[in-house]
């Protein structure tokens, strides 16, 4: 596996790791505290079951997806380091069958701070063409190459949350538990390395940070990611999505964070993004400087839905953001 | 025990036991009558129109930057009108789902005829989904009897519409519903707290008559284009710049201030109001 990390890792330029560094440790500067202040905390999980094989597991960071087959469990996302025992619990507790699929929608420690612990409580799908490797070797990670450089790159690097199993091309497919899984990369999106996973035959479409119905998205800039390509993300979310009648079920999303939702939440909070991204270009185009944009509270009827004036992520930051991209 | 606590005590037993048990049934098929709600019918409310409506200065704003192009969007034209909308717009059937083993109603299935969404209210007592637990358009209830009355309170609503001229209703609003039925005639009052888009509660009362030769039709929509939309085109008016907001007003001479809703655009002493504008 190590070996095939250094492969990888050549395959981007010393400036470019540089500045891929800087830039992860800036976000681990802002996601660590969640980590750390989350560590004494005992948290709450909740397993539902969303549809074919797939369930939620909401809680202890941002949202878990599993999809259960005969074959073992496929975990998307492994929330906060802190919570990982909860999940392993929660997974052993309700599954008779063991882990052996990790999959990160993207590199946010809140997404992927228990990929050592949950990929030592599985192992490895054995098979006659395992290459060598042990069926006691941790379940195989699997992630879009974005997600893997930042933490070998990083100074302390702990090899086994580091995913192995990555792909640079727009997508990378395969089976499990007899249904086909797709992870389609969503460059500049929330991140540079944002993931759709795919489950095609349980129709259940996991989005990661590129969609949190509870609050405005995240757009990690200084890792590459961009309000256009948030919007574009979730515009080819909605060419997968198929809705049954009256427009809802059909093809189920799980956000990064918040509820089970279906295609209609992804085309408002699509049609949101792109409203309030309208009209700071159009006021940019009036000359309106980025005080009088705030003034003008062009995102006032979402504030109340997706806004905060606390946290990490503010309103006013979300704002700032827009203005920024749309200025250059 | 003596008389008087005896009396006290059936009167007590007879209170409890309207609680669970109903003198009525509101199945049927139903018939809308216009009466209140003549103006959500058809092409709906005038843009502009929010008149007597607690919205919140975010609603407001939403309405006056919306445009019913909204509705040649693909991924919208198939939607039906949320739980607390239907009753204002269409007939409706309600049957019961009858227990076959101990013939109780486990709940009532309503079915508007618009779209033909169909609701479950449950009456089994069983408790409200997970938060993390998806949305639907006739969200989810359950319903307990007081006396003749059957009280609904739903939750877990996809966003909809207090009016379908871009006055939105959240998802995270609750609907308490009462339904009386008198003789051939049920009355249907709903009550909507919305946290995001409304500062009072929005209560409406919808009639309806029994109507025994009502037949449901099916209806199955697809959407499709037919204007040649990019299919990331988000259809709406940029601030200050939708010219059909005063419409309403100088149609119907009305100030244009008593257009725009609020909690105190409700009550009756608001007609003072209007009047001063008027001069």
């Amino acid at each position: 596996m190590l070996n095939f990390m250094k492969q990888n890792t050549k395959l981007i330029s010393k400036k470019d790791t540089t500045k891929t560094l800087g830039n992860f440790l800036l976000l681990m500067t802002l996601l660590v505290s969640l980590n750390v202040s989350a560590q004494n905390d005992d948290f709450e999980l909740e397993l539902l079951h969303v549809q074919g094989n797939v369930y939620l597991v909401a809680g202890g960071g941002g949202n878990t997806a599993l999809l259960v087959g005969e074959q073992g469990v496929l975990v998307v996302d492994t929330k906060l380091k802190a919570a990982s025992d909860e999940l392993i619990a929660l997974i052993e507790e309700n599954f008779d069958v063991p882990i052996h699929w990790i999959v990160n929608t993207h590199g946010h420690l809140d997404h992927i701070g228990g990929n050592a612990e949950v990929a030592a409580a599985g192992n490895i799908l054995g098979s006659s063409n395992s290459g060598g490797r042990a069926v006691t070797d941790p379940a195989e990670i699997y992630a879009h190459i974005e997600v893997m450089i930042p933490l070998v790159t990083a100074d302390e690097v702990d090899l086994d949350a580091v995913p192995g199993n990555t792909y640079t091309a727009g997508s990378m497919e395969f089976y499990a538990n007899g249904e086909s899984v797709q992870l389609i990369h969503q460059p500049a999106a929330h991140t540079r390395g944002d993931s759709l996973v795919f489950f095609r035959q349980s129709n259940v479409l996991v989005a990661g940070d590129i969609f949190t119905i509870q609050r405005y998205p995240f757009i990690d800039v200084a890792n590459g990611g961009s309000v256009r390509g948030l919007i574009d993300a979730l515009n080819n979310m909605l060419t997968i999505i198929i809705p049954n009648t009256n427009q809802q079920g059909g093809t189920y999303v799980i956000p990064g964070h918040g509820r089970i939702t279906d295609e209609y939440e992804v085309v408002n909070y699509r049609d949101m993004l792109t409203i309030i991204y309208e009209r700071i270009e159009d006021a940019i185009a009036r000359g309106l400087s980025l005080e009088e944009v705030k003034t003008a509270r062009l995102s006032r009827e979402y504030d109340p839905l997706y806004g905060s004036d606390t946290g990490f992520w503010t309103s006013e930051q979300f704002i700032e953001t827009i203005y920024a991209e749309l200025s250059q | 025990m003596d008389l008087k606590k005896l009396l006290f005590c059936l009167l007590i037993y007879s209170v409890m036991s309207c609680e669970v048990i109903a003198q009525v049934d509101i199945a049927g098929p139903w018939g809308t009558r216009r009466h209140e709600d003549d103006v959500e019918r058809g092409g709906g409310p005038e843009v502009g129109d929010y008149t007597g409506l607690p919205i919140t200065d975010a609603a407001r704003f939403q309405a006056d930057t919306w445009t019913a192009t909204k509705w040649s969007v693909l991924e919208h034209q198939c939607e039906p009108h949320p739980a607390d909308y239907g009753p204002s717009f269409s007939s409706m059937l309600i049957y019961r789902d009858i227990n076959e083993s101990t013939w109780q109603t486990n709940a009532y299935k309503l079915v508007m005829g618009w779209m033909t969404p169909i609701r479950t209210i449950w009456l089994d007592g069983r408790p409200h989904p997970s938060e993390y637990a998806p949305h639907t358009w006739q969200g989810f209830s359950t319903g307990v009897w007081h006396g003749d009355m059957l009280v609904v309170t739903t939750t877990h609503i996809k966003e909809g519409w207090t009016r379908r001229n871009g006055l939105q209703r959240s998802d995270q609003a609750t609907l308490t519903e009462y339904f009386m039925r008198n003789g051939n005639i049920l009355t249907w009052v709903s009550i909507i707290d919305d946290p995001i888009y409304l500062t009072e509660p929005l209560i409406r009362s919808r009639d309806f008559e029994i109507e025994l030769g009502y037949q449901m039709i099916p209806y199955d929509c697809s959407y499709r284009d037919e204007v040649g939309l990019a299919p990331d085109f988000v259809p709406h008016i940029l601030p200050g710049q939708n010219e059909y907001l005063t419409e309403f007003s100088e149609r119907y001479n009305i100030p244009f201030e008593a257009t725009r809703g609020g909690a105190e655009s409700t009550y009756p002493e608001y007609m003072n109001v209007i009047k001063e504008l008027s001069e």
